[in-house]
């Protein structure tokens, strides 16, 4: 088992509910979700072609590609509409105070 | 296999690639075969003018499927191979090396071929045209740095070309006949905007005019212009649009009009047969009339649609349609297809090439075009599929959320 790490990657008032926005850890780059409230993290490239996330468009619990149209469940990275067909890694995120953490991989 | 029915799929494109994967996602076990005319599998053509162009992308990594997925579906792909009839009372389709293939369904996905240009010296080598993978290896293969490229037609495939051929180092000029860039999809101020953006990029538009004849010894040289103006260039780029290829389906006697017709749910007069793709002319209920598309998203939904209708499970097929072009560091993007409206909204930089333009009929959103704004698009697509009231004056609002006016 491999141990994770979390990193700091914004503060919650960055993120706004149905929104998203786009960091890196290291060269990792990572989409963070504000859904009713609660952060998510998943991988922030479409597995279609290579578009950031960060400027896709969040939906309830679904971020849509801004290029083309791929959905993805933010909580669990399932793709669920076509063109992706690969689902998005996801990482485990914690909130302490204002500052939103994600959890990667050592 | 439980179920002994084939199901022929007339064009390896990506409506037909979307048919044969649809088949099997919804649990077809009968013989699927996807017949091609190119050596390639089905692959995505919006790459062909832009990263495949600038040599950024594999040939492979254009493939919907790669070959091994394809098999483990259980598709058949039969590439180089044309169909040259469909003989719908045997229930049989004919292809170019004699061989008689029964279908119990049939779907065509034949999609669409350029427009030729009906000019002198028009098929010497050096002129091309970009369709097809083959048309983007051939002019990618004769770019050379500080060659001048000759694009003719300032549509979205000339615009697209001309920024591409210019990063690969030509000197682009692209000649339109119409007063005004994309003409026949944006509106004036739109084009304003495309006329000042590529000029801005060093590319030459010349708008109100043609190419009277190309000429060369044995290959382009130059292009003479009306008036008898010459311009030295080794390669021409031609995109005056295509030409859906209705002829298999119009030999059979399906009925066509501006393409295959076919009803809501992909199904052509022919109760076996469905279609997909550039080469329908199908319902449009959000826009209320017949439409045919030269779209991404058209021949992946319609695609998928077609294939669902083979199984009867098939839901009508109405989407906005929706479409992207990418030319040089802008993103562009369009939704709906409107053709009047009553006011316009724009929202956000023009100069800073970052904005996006909303097209207001009755207090809602008839369509929308943005540049490096896909958000505000995208919320403006939603807005606009459940007719939500805006007005012009909160839309040019920096104020404004536009997920806030969803929520109304």
């Amino acid at each position: 088992m491999s141990e994770i790490e979390y990193h700091a990657v914004a503060k919650t008032n960055e993120i706004m509910e149905e929104d998203v926005k786009g960091v890196f850890v290291g060269d990792e780059e990572i989409a963070v979700y504000n859904v009713e409230g609660e952060y998510f993290a998943t991988h922030g490239v479409c597995t279609h072609e290579n578009v950031g996330l960060a400027d896709g468009f969040v939906e309830g619990d679904l971020i849509e590609c801004p290029l083309h149209s791929a959905c993805f469940e933010i909580k669990t990275g399932k793709a669920v509409n076509p063109p992706a067909e690969i689902d998005l890694k996801t990482y485990p995120v914690k909130v302490e105070g204002d500052t939103i953490y994600v959890g990667i991989e050592k | 296999m439980s179920d002994d029915r084939t199901f022929v799929i007339i064009g390896a494109s990506q409506a037909g690639g979307w048919v044969a994967q649809t088949l099997r996602n919804e649990g077809f076990e009968g013989k699927v075969i996807l017949i091609g005319e190119e050596p390639y599998l089905p692959y995505e053509r919006p790459p062909l003018s832009k990263a495949a162009l600038l040599g950024e992308v594999t040939v492979d990594s254009t493939y919907f499927w790669q070959a091994d997925a394809l098999k483990e579906a259980d598709i058949e792909v039969r590439l180089n191979t044309r169909v040259t009839a469909i003989d719908r009372d045997a229930k049989e389709i004919e292809t170019d090396g004699g061989e008689r293939i029964t279908y119990d369904k049939l779907a065509i996905t034949t999609g669409a071929r350029v427009r030729k240009l009906p000019i002198e010296g028009a098929d010497l080598p050096g002129v091309f045209y970009l369709r097809t993978m083959e048309d983007t290896l051939a002019i990618r293969e004769a770019v050379k740095d500080g060659t001048t490229a000759m694009i003719v037609g300032g549509g979205w495939i000339g615009l697209e070309c001309a920024a591409t051929l210019t990063k690969l180092g030509c000197k682009s000029i692209v000649v339109e006949a119409a007063d005004r860039l994309c003409g026949r999809a944006v509106t004036p101020e739109i084009s304003d905007w495309m006329l000042n953006f590529h000029t801005g990029h060093d590319v030459d538009v010349r708008l109100s005019t043609g190419i009277e004849k190309f000429e060369g010894d044995g290959k382009l040289e130059r292009a003479v212009l009306p008036g008898g103006d010459s311009i030295d260039c080794s390669i021409a780029v031609v995109g005056i649009g295509v030409i859906p290829n209705v002829e298999l389906a119009q030999d059979a006697g399906l009925d066509i009009d501006n393409g295959i017709v076919v009803d809501e749910r992909a199904c052509t007069s022919d109760p076996v047969i469905v279609a997909a793709g550039d080469v329908t002319n199908h319902p449009n209920d959000l826009l209320g009339r017949r439409i045919r598309l030269e779209s991404y998203e058209n021949a992946q939904n319609q695609g998928i649609t077609a294939g669902k209708a083979m199984l009867g499970t098939a839901e009508p097929y109405s989407e906005i349609p929706w479409f992207w072009s990418d030319q040089f560091d802008a993103n562009l993007q369009m939704i709906g297809l409107p053709q009047d409206w009553d006011e316009t909204a724009t929202r956000g930089d023009v100069a800073a090439n970052e904005f996006v333009t909303f097209y207001l009929k009755d207090g809602v959103i008839d369509g929308a075009i943005s540049v490096n704004n896909p958000r505000d698009l995208r919320v403006g697509k939603r807005l606009m599929q459940g007719k939500k009231p805006v007005s012009a004056a909160e839309l040019e609002d920096p104020e404004t959320k536009m997920q806030a006016l969803l929520k109304r």
